[in-house]
């Protein structure tokens, strides 16, 4: 068992071990369910497809975040970039609604590339920085209230319609994860993506120009979040302060659960959509057990380190 | 002249808090009062606290992103205990700091024996830590000594008065009588614990592991012990803070929302502060003068007729423009390797 799984290799490692954990968190929650109320929600597909249709905003953004944590930086500027390309769709609306959120997210990851590839700033504080402009661009915006406008019909059509009994979201989230698998593994910007994540002296010196992956990467994370925001507007019909707010964490986790690593250069993709799936499910779980907002907290945070303390232990420092 | 260069960074931030509050002083219609100092040093002191609870981690080279929803949980814990006879009040206090030490402690043990990235780490305990502070306190409340909140949130006058230690009007009391308290925490705080820490082995440790975690390795430092030290002291300012923000709102309130910017205002407040992200430059002292910049800054919509809307947005502004002044550091840069650092 144990030459088995050293036969495996370590990019792969977190990957497993997420999803065999994802078997366990499906059968503690069946066994809950079958116990108290003698059904199995949580193995009807009906069910399985809402919880995806709510984790696609989370996928998406997830996706987004990979791209920058490959590269050893972070993106703290998705929760407004999120809120600020779905208030823009909605008060654009019509045809140009959602080219306008791709364009606001295309905005704000370049201005976050320039500041981290030519300035310099680390990225933890400039990103911070940009999502409070962001933020008091919105609130200068709608006047710190909700704005009035409506979805428009094919944000609406985007987000909560079904083709073939599977919603739409869900497709949205498999093209962008096509997309940004065929980005990191097919393209030399993704393997640039991940020379500069291992060392951008020696990337730089081998003649790849590091600073326009770091502000394309930036740029793919701020249509990632864009795209989730109009989702997320198209879902529930309006746009509203603070929507992006809850995904900011939440995308850091599922990236790091998926075995990607925080200081870059080393992850891959599925893993990242085992997290998101992973982490999706733990919160429908304890949504069912209805655990109070106390425990969850609790139990979210415990499992996060519990799973790093199996697989995410980095090497000791020896010189 | 060499400490000046040293220090260039805390010095700029020094120059910057005492260019500003005077102006901000200048251009107030009350200006240079106790009344209005008395109300800034309140309103700084928590995120003052946070952030020198926030520039240990950031030191070792690492992130504590759980801060702010430890000063959460500590601000909780003393709205449940900080209260009935003087004893009682103590003993609160004293369990209040230990909460946040033990939990600062926790992340340690789980960060060096873990071998966790302290960012990733601190992220999942701080989710732990909201949901202790959401035990605690389902609903915002609580019941803080009202005396307590009256003498810590005042000039020393009062301090003196509402325990009447001695006649507040003494003579040789007036030239200090003026002062607030919480500055008086705050800065006497830094002194007993920042400064002798600082000038210890495992102080010193904290910023050798910074600048190159092998070179202190293999000097022999006590890397392990330095790290959880570190963490520990992060974890009992942070509850400092909490402590006093339960002590001047008499409540505690497990907000998430409050967590997380009080968190994120602490990286900034630190950066302001002329501590370097990669960790290994820097001080507590100089995050405080950051802390209170971004303070005074938010005084200015008060006196400065502005829209109350376009608040956030010039707040976002000065914020940005304020740590792109690290950009100059690149236009020295002879060599252009030395940016990838």
């Amino acid at each position: 068992m144990t030459k088995l799984f050293s036969r495996i290799k370590p990019e792969n490692r977190p990957i497993l071990i997420a999803s065999a954990f994802i078997l366990v968190i499906l059968m503690v929650g069946t066994a809950y369910t079958l116990s108290t109320a003698g059904t199995a929600p949580l193995l009807s597909p009906g069910y399985v497809l809402q919880q995806l249709q709510i984790g696609s905003f989370l996928g998406i953004v997830a996706a987004g975040m990979m791209m920058v944590i490959l590269l050893g930086h972070i993106d703290l500027s998705v929760p407004w970039t999120l809120t600020a390309a779905a208030m823009m769709a909605t008060a654009v609306g019509g045809d140009m609604a959602v080219p306008t959120g791709i364009a606001v997210g295309l905005l704000v990851g370049l201005v976050n590339g320039l500041g981290v590839a030519y300035l310099r700033i680390p990225s933890m504080i400039f990103t911070l920085g940009v999502d409070s402009v962001m933020r008091g661009l919105m609130v200068a915006h709608t006047g710190g209230f909700a704005p009035q406008d409506q979805a428009t019909p094919f944000m609406r059509f985007l987000a909560a319609e079904k083709i073939l009994g599977i919603p739409m979201a869900i497709f949205v989230w498999a093209l962008v994860s096509v997309i940004i698998t065929i980005v990191l593994t097919r393209t030399s910007f993704g393997r640039s993506i991940y020379a500069t994540g291992i060392r951008e002296a020696a990337a730089y010196l081998s003649g790849i120009r590091t600073r326009l992956v770091i502000i394309g990467a930036f740029m793919m994370s701020g249509v990632c979040a864009a795209i989730a925001g109009v989702l997320l507007a198209g879902y529930s019909a309006k746009a509203y302060q603070g929507m992006g707010t809850p995904y900011l964490l939440p995308a850091i986790a599922a990236v790091v659960l998926g075995g990607t690593r925080i200081l870059g250069g080393q992850g891959r993709y599925v893993g990242t959509l085992v997290g998101v799936i992973l982490i999706v499910l733990l919160n429908s779980v304890l949504s069912i057990m209805q655990m109070p907002e106390a425990g969850r907290q609790v139990i979210y945070g415990s499992v996060i380190v519990g799973m790093l303390l199996v697989y995410g232990r980095g090497t000791k420092v020896t010189a | 002249m060499t400490l000046l260069r040293q220090n260039r960074a805390f010095v700029g931030a020094l120059a910057m808090l005492a260019v500003l509050y005077l102006v901000y002083n200048i251009m107030h219609p009350r200006g240079f009062s106790t009344a209005v100092l008395v109300q800034n040093a309140n309103e700084a002191v928590a995120i003052a606290f946070v952030a020198m609870a926030q520039t240990l981690p950031v030191l070792l080279g690492g992130l504590d992103l759980s801060v702010g929803a430890v000063m959460t949980l500590a601000a909780c814990v003393a709205s449940e205990l900080v209260n009935g006879s003087p004893a009682e009040i103590l003993l609160g206090m004293f369990a209040t700091l230990a909460v946040g030490a033990a939990f600062g402690f926790m992340n340690g043990i789980i960060i060096v024996y873990g071998r966790l990235q302290p960012i990733i780490a601190t992220l999942a305990t701080g989710a732990v830590a909201i949901g202790l502070a959401l035990f605690i306190r389902p609903k915002p409340g609580g019941d803080v000594d009202g005396d307590l909140n009256w003498a810590l949130t005042n000039s020393l006058w009062d301090f003196v008065d509402t325990y009447g230690f001695f006649d507040p009007d003494a003579a040789w009391f007036q030239p200090i009588s003026w002062i607030p308290v919480p500055l008086i925490l705050l800065f006497g705080m830094a002194a007993i614990v920042w400064v002798p820490f600082k000038k210890s082995v495992t102080g010193r440790t904290v910023y050798a592991i910074g600048s190159a975690e092998g070179a202190a390795y293999m000097s022999g430092l006590p890397i392990d012990r330095a790290r959880i030290a570190a963490f520990t002291l992060g974890g009992f300012l942070a509850a400092c803070g909490g402590l006093y923000l339960a002590i001047q709102t008499s409540s505690g309130n497990a907000d998430v929302m409050q967590a997380g910017a009080y968190t994120l205002n602490s990286i900034a407040a630190v950066v302001l502060g002329g501590t370097s992200l990669l960790g290994g430059a820097g001080g507590a002292i100089g995050s405080l003068v950051g802390a209170l910049i971004l303070r005074v800054i938010s005084f200015y919509f008060r006196i400065v007729s502005i829209d109350p809307l376009l608040q956030p947005l010039i707040e976002g502004l000065v914020l940005l423009a304020a740590v792109s002044l690290g950009a100059i550091r690149t236009l020295r840069v002879k060599n252009r390797l030395e940016l990838f650092r």
